[in-house]
């Protein structure tokens, strides 16, 4: 069998989901965050498998983009962590709800 | 072979992240992920992208499981108490489950008009190719991002950083 770029679609699609859910379910705020590197994974997949079947090397180049700002957004996202945990103690998703209405 | 290397990394990719996000420990959740992104250097390997690949490991894989693995033995996290409430538990995999649904239906109602894999260019995904495109039709995208970087180093010192003796904490 021919693989094809509809199934790197529905992998990346089904990646995509697991984080969404890990988001939605999980109460951890560190377990939150790695879920969001797995949608932004899944975003990467399809950039590069488009750019794969196209033969258009953008995609990989926005790839490298798209990374940038993920570990920028890693490395502020546990900084926020790190300050909630000096100011709470915990890692609860419950105990940051100032901005709640 | 192709097939099989796909197949392979695709199963392992999707069943490590859902053991992702269902490890109670954060640590496992952080060495889950990291074989997570592994298979997924694994498929940018097969989509004749081994430069992104590298980039993959490198710095997904190397600094920023690094960093989430540091946090979590510096805070010493234990798993957080978890009351699963039920209808919310739900509510999340349904609204994942939607959101997959459509997704697949999108795909589906579309596949026959994607492209078929084309014979690529000679030298297409590597460091040269890419590096040529990224240091001039894309270079101010370039400089920005550079200057994101030292913005989110900025920010992550600042947050962090401890109230000075004589400074009182705003909290």
């Amino acid at each position: 069998m021919q693989i094809e770029l509809t199934h790197y679609l529905l992998l990346a699609a089904v990646l995509f989901s697991i984080g969404v859910m890990g988001v939605l379910t999980r109460k951890n705020l560190i377990v939150i965050l790695m879920s969001v590197e797995l949608m932004l994974n899944a975003v990467n997949l399809t950039f590069v498998a488009v750019a794969r079947y196209t033969a258009d090397l953008t995609g990989q180049v926005i790839v490298f983009f798209v990374m940038c700002v993920a570990a920028a957004e890693v490395a502020v996202g546990l900084a926020i962590l790190i300050s909630i945990w000096r100011h709470r103690g915990t890692m609860h998703i419950d105990s940051v709800k100032l901005l709640k209405w | 072979m192709e097939t099989i290397l796909f197949a392979a990394f695709a199963l392992a990719s999707i069943l490590a992240a859902l053991l992702t996000i269902t490890a109670p420990a954060p640590i496992a959740s952080a060495l889950y992920l990291v074989v997570t992104l592994f298979c997924v250097a694994g498929l940018y390997v097969l989509l004749a992208a081994p430069f992104v690949a590298a980039i993959q490991i490198i710095v997904y894989a190397g600094a920023v499981l690094v960093l989430i693995l540091f946090v979590i033995m510096l805070l010493n996290l234990k798993p957080v108490e978890e009351k699963i409430s039920i209808p919310w538990h739900a509510a999340g995999i349904a609204v994942a489950a939607l959101l997959l649904l459509v997704v697949f239906l999108t795909i589906m109602s579309v596949s026959s008009l994607l492209p078929p894999a084309s014979p690529l260019p000679s030298g297409y995904g590597t460091v040269g190719q890419v590096g040529r495109l990224l240091f001039t039709k894309y270079l101010y995208a370039f400089e920005v991002v550079s200057v994101l970087l030292l913005l989110a180093v900025i920010g992550a010192v600042a947050l962090i950083r401890k109230p000075d003796a004589g400074e009182t904490d705003a909290d």
